[in-house]
């Protein structure tokens, strides 16, 4: 029985059975709904995952360990950077290797980077499924300077690639740091006010938010949130913090938490502008990273065939779109024998069919948006 | 129009039994030029408003074709000219195939009773603003057409959006229209703008605070009724692909867009005619500007910047603003602009009453108001000019090689 069948079956007189997608403008790539709908009020909305399923973990199994960074910038391409720094934390992990200071500054640096690209899309995108064109194309030109940034440092815009087994592939030069300083004079005071005073505090996107999709902090845990979307609902859990990594414990920074700024705590609202406070934080550990960088190497002493001994690990950043995580199980010999990927997304699109019962067509789309999620992190 | 036949037959020297000819020629002639008018003004505010929107997007726009792209719009009308008609099999083909032109009608009927200049006008009929209500009814009937015979879950919801959207939003409209038609007496646009005066303080938008009030009631529940953002769920793109025009392709679906930049023409015009004194020049009384061909067409000028004013208005909120929900759409409606329109008309007719009583009462609030609205201006002006300063454009895309 296929799944139009059994909602056919349940389906009512006066209910429409609406296919959202795989090709929609607002569902961010190519994810599947199957609305349930009274009119314009939905009664369900079912999410259909696995039309962007690559079998990446399966590749992990027939790739050697350093091969497969360049597969996990696929993950997530918004926040590639994250994705390659789970895995190859996992392998050091494993092989027991001791990463220079120098490359997990610009590990951090690159990271941060890249989690204020990620959330430039990801509020743009969610204003522009409100209706807002400006703000979407606001954020595209921040992020193409990031962009050129990343080019710079790495070479690619988007899938980087960047980080080594033991380091990074390049270093940087007092070049890129001075344009990473001029990008952070232009984006921190300036840019995140504008952009708020253009659409954050916008009354109508206010109305649109609040109170749409409120998730508990009980019931976040209960759907396995996390990152940006666990901590909008109030829980204050952040991996930098709370299972620190890499250097992140030398910086000051804050944990933004949703408070109900608008509406309730846990609305589409919060989760908006716990991503726009995000990156003034991220903003903040930049600037920390580049003043405080320190000189040496930027790859530590590896083996040229990379053979962890038998054993597993588990190693988990903080994402963009929260705790990403790579769980690694190795045999001796030089492919991973199993290679599980934990992506934040995922556990998201059982808490959009939750929270979409009985409100608007129209607050599905921002649903959906405030939740961040993005199609290749779900299938992998 | 009757008016200008009898000069041009006085002109030629015809004789009387030519008049019903020349009547018909000259209604001819004029619905040509309402036409070609109406589709110059889509097409160049089209390639005007990608200009605009780049602007405040910080990008460039089409810019290719022509000076500036400005040909962009020509370019595109033979592209969808050019286009396969496709009517998909499940359609009901007969609805689908004239529901474009029943709203591009719709859309054009108005122009009938849009005054250009004093005597150039399509038919100055005594139930002016009752037949622009009454026939931008045919707009919702087309797109309910569409919607419906599109046989498509998405074109349905956004055509019903759109009808439901529509009626609503044509109550506080026409309500808000009669708050002028109290003081001037009149349904017709001509005799509305001829009993405004020329300078901006005779304007009836200063005639008495609740005109004043029902001026931005009028926009916003205009807006509304024409579909445009932040009203614009009918074709919410994000929402519902394309809503009622989904299914449509090639020459069919730009005619659509047509009529939704010819409405925005019908918005500014209608707006211009009641409340910003349409074609008056200041000091300049009636008579002497429809004697004078020059005056006439300064006249056509000044009604047309008054006009495009209006449209830049529209088109910037658009690039501004997000999107209401359906809910909220109608609580405006039925909630704030109904009741708020229906006391304005109250207050109007109070204070059109008191100004027959004492005619000084009269001068002293439109030059208030007068005032008023300049300090308005004037804070306003001042933000933007506070913003300019402290926000400035710092796109220095050169500093990345």
């Amino acid at each position: 029985m296929t799944l139009e069948e059994r909602l056919n079956a349940v389906k009512r007189d006066n209910e429409i059975l609406l296919n959202m997608g795989p090709q929609h403008p607002s569902t961010h790539g190519v994810i599947r709904f199957i609305v349930r709908s009274d009119g314009e009020i939905m009664v369900e909305a079912l999410p259909v995952v696995g039309y962007l399923h690559r079998g990446i973990e399966k590749l992990a199994e027939m790739t050697p360990y350093a091969g497969f960074i360049p597969y996990t910038d696929r993950v997530d391409y918004l926040a590639a950077m994250f994705c390659n720094h789970a895995f190859v934390m996992g392998v050091e992990r494993l092989l027991g290797i001791e990463v220079p200071r120098r490359a997990e500054y610009l590990r951090v640096i690159a990271s941060e980077l890249n989690r204020i690209a990620s959330h430039l899309i990801s509020l743009g995108s969610m204003a522009m499924d409100i209706g807002a064109f400006t703000p979407f194309l606001h954020g595209i030109r921040e992020r193409e300077l990031i962009n050129d940034i990343t080019e710079m440092l790495c070479g690619a815009r988007l899938t980087y690639n960047y980080m080594r087994i033991g380091g990074v592939s390049n270093d940087i030069n007092d070049k890129i740091l001075k344009k990473i300083s001029d990008f952070l004079d232009r984006f921190l005071p300036g840019f995140i006010e504008e952009f708020n005073r253009l659409i954050t505090y916008n009354e109508i996107l206010v109305k649109r938010c609040v109170n749409i999709g409120t998730i508990s902090s009980e019931e976040a845990i209960n759907f396995g949130l996390v990152g940006p979307n666990l901590r909008a609902s109030g829980v204050k859990w952040d991996l930098r913090k709370n299972m620190p990594y890499s250097v992140y414990p030398e910086f000051k920074f804050e944990v933004p938490v949703g408070e109900g700024f608008r509406g309730s705590v846990g609305d589409s609202y919060d989760r908006f502008v716990v991503r726009v406070k995000e990156m003034e934080e991220s903003a903040k550990i930049i600037r920390q990273a580049i003043s405080s960088i320190p000189d040496g190497e930027i790859m530590a002493k590896v083996p040229k065939r990379i053979k962890p001994p038998a054993g597993e690990v588990y190693s988990a950043v903080e994402s963009a779109r929260g705790e990403l995580g790579y769980h690694i199980i190795s045999d001796g010999l030089e492919n991973p024998y199993r290679c599980k990927i934990r992506t934040g997304s995922f556990s998201a699109m059982k808490a959009i069919h939750i929270k979409s019962q009985g409100c608007f067509i129209a607050d599905l789309v921002v649903l959906i948006a405030s939740m961040d999620i993005v199609a290749p992190e779900i299938d992998r | 129009m009757l008016e200008l036949s009898d000069r041009i037959i006085e002109y030629f020297g015809l004789s009387h039994q030519y008049s019903l000819i020349v009547i018909v020629v000259l209604f001819f002639v004029y619905g040509l030029f309402a036409l070609t008018f109406g589709s110059l003004f889509a097409g160049i505010t089209s390639w005007y408003e990608r200009r605009i929107a780049g602007r405040m997007q910080s990008r460039i726009g089409p810019n290719r074709v022509g000076y500036q792209g400005f040909w962009q719009w020509l370019a595109d009308g033979l592209k969808c000219w050019f286009k396969e008609d496709i009517i998909p099999r499940d359609t009901d083909s007969l609805l689908f195939r004239i529901a474009p032109y029943l709203v591009f009608t719709g859309v054009l009927c108005t122009f009938v009773v849009i005054p250009f200049s004093p005597s150039v006008v399509g038919s100055d009929m005594n139930v002016g603003i009752v037949y622009i209500i009454a026939i931008t009814a045919l707009v919702v009937a087309g797109i309910l057409m569409a919607g419906w015979s599109s046989n498509s879950k998405w074109t349905l919801l956004g055509g019903i959006r759109s009808t439901a959207q529509m009626i609503s939003y044509e109550i506080p409209v026409a309500l808000s229209l009669i708050v002028v038609i109290i003081p001037a007496g009149t349904l017709s646009l001509q005799k509305i703008i001829i009993s405004q005066g020329g300078a901006p303080y005779n304007w009836y938008i200063f005639h008495n605070p609740a005109a004043f009030v029902a001026f931005f009631v009028y926009f916003i529940a205009a807006l509304a009724e024409g579909n445009r953002t932040p009203f614009d769920l009918p074709e919410a793109e994000s929402e519902l692909v394309a809503g009622y025009n989904t299914e449509y392709s090639g020459m069919r679906f730009l005619f659509f867009l047509f009529a939704e930049w010819m409405n925005l023409y019908v918005i500014g015009g209608i707006a211009t005619a009641l409340f910003l004194g349409g074609w008056r020049i200041p000091g300049v009384s009636y008579e002497v500007q429809s004697a004078s061909i020059w005056l006439e067409f300064l006249g056509f000028i000044i009604y047309l910047i008054k006009a495009l004013i209006l449209v830049n208005v529209i088109i910037w909120l658009r690039w501004t603003l997000p999107r209401l929900r359906i809910d909220q759409l109608m609580i405006m409606c039925y909630k704030y602009l109904l009741p708020i329109s229906i006391l304005l008309i109250v207050i109007s007719i109070i204070f059109t009453i008191l100004y027959e009583l004492f005619p000084l009462l009269g001068v002293v609030v439109r030059v208030l108001l007068f005032l008023t609205s300049l300090l308005i201006l004037g804070y306003f002006s001042y933000r933007v000019y506070y913003n300019i300063k402290n926000f400035p454009d710092k796109v220095y895309l050169k500093w990345m090689i």
